[in-house]
């Protein structure tokens, strides 16, 4: 049925675009750049794919007997039903322009932004196409793989200088601090302005009347953050107001990035592992979910039985903490103070008991292997979850709820922040965010992996799309959660909890493979390309609140500034995760 | 009636103060024994369950990952790391730094490491060392404090003296594993 729909789409793809359109290598179509925009056009309107989930740029720096070197940009594309469509756009390595696709899909908007960051790849047409993770003072673009770190030692892990002569050198000798940083050429750190804040502050130089003489007491521009309690991690936004209201709002990342996908591509298979916990903090099992999906479609590994509900129980329950957190800090953000915020950590308390007897750690699991989980549960720890579900959970939630639910809390989110649903699938949101405007789109239920399918269960919605019912759906998903991890505990039959063994310097065989989970915030997706070694050739995440964050500006204009704090918290948001 | 919710809300805040008391006084004088702390602990918990850290300490799950250390056989005296070098290998950040040993007159490796120093200041903890030693030379400590003042002063640079722990200290704090791992050698013993 699935691969029916597919062909179908390729078929009716091929007839239109007879000479645009062609096979490629791996999955999907290779798009002519010239037509780009048309096929995107036809594939939004008339085949339905309305939601763009992830835009990558791939660096073949060496030519190869079928191809010369050059850049591929591949787009991930997801009707509300039915598998992903990839487009591959071929770009010239020496001078790699692609056309944008932000006015047919907005949600484009931030990973072209990040793909130009990160890769080099300019996209003509976009409108605002500067830096996003990085500053205007860094040099190159660090996912191109003839791009080096001051601390470089090789390209691939592991690294010779550890065995068998491995005498230790400290990061810290290898790159003194104060020569670990290079600026592009005829670059100067002195009367250096930020892009992104000139962006935000021209619109006030027409207030200044031309000669710069009056004063700007219409609009100001006000900086929130990047260390502002509201944004529970290092996330700036710059607003531009009218009296209290906000007239335009830029989110600026990075101060958090780390280069998570170059630290991936440098890293072996399994390594890898262990880094996706980093990415949202709060909920690794499901990072490690999504990663060992997307590996295992390129290994074609079979999970056991006993793994999978294992999986989906710890998934579950990450969703319960992260919801938890998500509510705990709304209601400290719009002025309850920690009150709700350690009722909802007491909770999160009992089930980091539980990934801790199991995986060894309570936030860094690393809990999931290719092929199953690391370890079988320890003896009692079914009976500890049965107890915390059936017993504890239910109650708590409801309690949370009477809690919550208060005319404050309501005059602070009903009719706050309303995201309408086609803007909501324009802009690529995910999560509870577009369930709240009444889309129920979850990928358990769209593209079901592991055992969802087999387990009963509703995928939460509601309708207002306002900050309110963003929690309605929240509270909704937290139940549907425990009535999976119910069912899941009950049905969990005996047996291996892993396929073969744990390989050290696994070979992943060549191809590429977007794997995505329902994580808390989202939508997960890691778009992996093997070149059948040990190490990914590309290793690029779709992270969930990242691609949330393009809607922010949208969702605050025309509202009050302490309307901001509640917004963004509604969202919900990981730094560790926005800006990897 | 307005303001119904904001009552709602006050009495599951009432609601809270009154357990944690009621819980102090069912708890009154034996609030950290050991009968107390695993239900004051658990889901049957009722008031607040913090302890008196650093004074009070939680016990920790056998799989707790803390930082590897090197598990010494008491028959030999040695560690019982043969340098294959596949933690080395796999550890994701790099940390872990081997020389392998080379017998002096001949100038063939052994089959033992003459260095090994783990940089616990990049540690991540994953336990990816432990979990693929083929010899279970290396398991994941309990013991999560360490404190200096310095990042560059080498104390994070821990080599073997530093990273040896008795098999003893192994069988006390892992010991499932332990059992589990004594079953199967002696079942391969007896299998030669």
């Amino acid at each position: 049925m699935e691969t029916q729909a597919m062909t179908d789409v390729l078929t009716s793809l091929k007839e239109r675009f007879p000479d645009a359109v062609e096979p490629s290598e791996y999955e999907g179509v290779v798009v002519a750049p010239a037509r780009l925009l048309e096929v995107a056009t036809f594939l939004r309107d008339e085949l339905g794919y309305r939601y763009l989930s992830l835009v990558s740029g791939v660096d073949y720096p060496q030519p190869t007997t079928r191809f010369p070197a050059r850049f591929e940009v591949v787009y991930h594309l997801f009707r509300e039903s039915g598998g992903p469509l990839t487009l591959h756009v071929h770009a010239d390595r020496d001078d790699p322009v692609v056309p944008s696709v932000v006015s047919v899909w907005p949600a484009a908007n931030l990973h072209e932004r990040e793909t130009w960051d990160l890769m080099g790849i300019r996209f003509a047409g976009h409108p605002n196409l500067r830096r996003i993770l990085l500053w205007e003072g860094f040099e190159g673009h660090p996912l191109r793989k003839d791009w080096h770190e001051v601390y470089y030692e090789a390209d691939k892990k592991p690294f010779d200088s550890r065995y068998p002569n491995g005498r230790p050198v400290m990061a810290e000798a290898r790159s003194p601090l104060g020569d670990n940083l290079r600026y592009p050429p005829g670059w100067s750190p002195q009367g250096w302005q930020s892009q992104a804040e000139e962006a935000v502050y021209a619109p006030l130089e027409a207030h200044l009347g031309g000669d710069g003489r009056r004063m700007p007491t219409d609009q100001v521009v006000v900086n929130l953050g990047p260390q502002h309690p509201s944004t529970h991690g290092v996330l700036r936004m710059i607003a531009r107001l009218d009296g209290e209201t906000i007239q335009q709002l830029e989110p600026v990342l990075g101060y958090l990035h780390r280069c998570h996908e170059k630290i991936g591509e440098r890293n072996t298979w399994l390594a890898n592992m262990p880094y996706t916990d980093r990415l949202d903090y709060v909920s690794s099992m499901s990072n490690n979910f999504g990663y060992a999906i997307a590996v295992e479609k390129l290994l074609g590994v079979e999970v056991p039985e006993r793994a999978e509900y294992i999986r989906v129980i710890m998934a579950e329950l990450t969703r319960i903490v992260r919801h938890l957190i998500s509510i705990g800090s709304y209601t400290s953000d719009i002025g309850v103070y920690l009150t709700g915020m350690l009722y909802a950590l007491e909770e999160r308390e009992l089930i980091l008991d539980l990934f801790e007897m199991a995986s060894g750690s309570r936030m860094m699991c690393n809990y999931f292997r290719f092929g199953g989980v690391a370890r079988d549960l320890p003896d009692g720890w079914v009976a500890l979850a049965k107890e915390l579900v059936y017993e504890r959970l239910p109650r708590r939630i409801d309690e949370m709820e009477r809690f919550t639910f208060n005319e404050v809390f309501r005059a602070r989110s009903v009719g706050v922040g309303v995201l309408p649903a086609d803007k909501a699938i324009a802009y690529g949101c995910t999560g509870p965010l577009l369930r709240a405007s009444g889309v129920p789109y979850d990928v358990r239920r769209a593209e079901p992996y592991s055992v969802y399918g087999e387990l009963d269960w509703d995928v939460a919605v509601a309708y207002h799309g306002d900050i309110h019912d963003r929690f309605v759906v929240r509270f909704e998903e937290m139940r549907q959660s425990l009535r999976i991890i119910r069912q899941a505990l009950e049905r969990m039959p005996e047996g291996p909890v892993l396929s073969g063994k744990v390989q050290p310097a696994l070979k992943v065989p060549a191809g590429e493979a977007y794997g995505r989970v329902e994580a808390p915030l989202g939508e997960l997706g890691f778009y992996l390309v093997s070149d059948g070694s040990a190490n990914p050739h590309r290793y690029r995440i779709r992270a969930p609140s990242f691609a949330n964050l393009g809607v922010l500006g949208e969702l605050c204009k025309g509202h009050l500034i302490a309307d901001v704090v509640a917004i963004l918290a509604s969202i919900d948001i990981t730094l560790g995760e926005v800006d990897r | 009636m307005y303001g119904l919710d904001i009552l709602k809300t006050m009495g599951v805040t009432f609601g809270r103060f009154i357990m944690t008391f009621w819980d102090d006084l069912r708890w009154f004088g034996r609030r950290y024994t050991l009968q107390a702390l695993p239900i004051r602990q658990s889901a049957r918990g009722r008031g607040i369950f913090t302890v008196q850290y650093p004074r009070e300490k939680l016990p920790l799950p056998e799989n707790y990952r803390g930082f590897p250390f090197h598990v010494v056989d008491p028959d030999t005296g040695k560690s019982r790391c043969t340098a294959c070098g596949i933690c080395a290998r796999v550890c994701p950040p790099q940390c872990i730094w081997i020389v392998r040993a080379t017998d002096p007159q001949t100038g063939k490796a052994l089959r033992e490491p003459a260095e090994f120093t783990i940089d616990v200041s990049i540690c991540m903890s994953c336990g990816l060392c432990a979990e693929l030693c083929p010899f279970g030379a290396i398991k994941m400590d309990h013991d999560y404090s360490f404190v200096s003042y310095r990042r560059d002063s080498g104390e994070f640079l821990w080599n073997l003296e530093r990273l040896s722990k008795p098999l003893a200290y192994h069988a006390r704090i892992h010991p499932t594993a332990y059992l589990a791992e004594q079953a199967a050698m002696e079942k391969k013993a007896a299998k030669q």
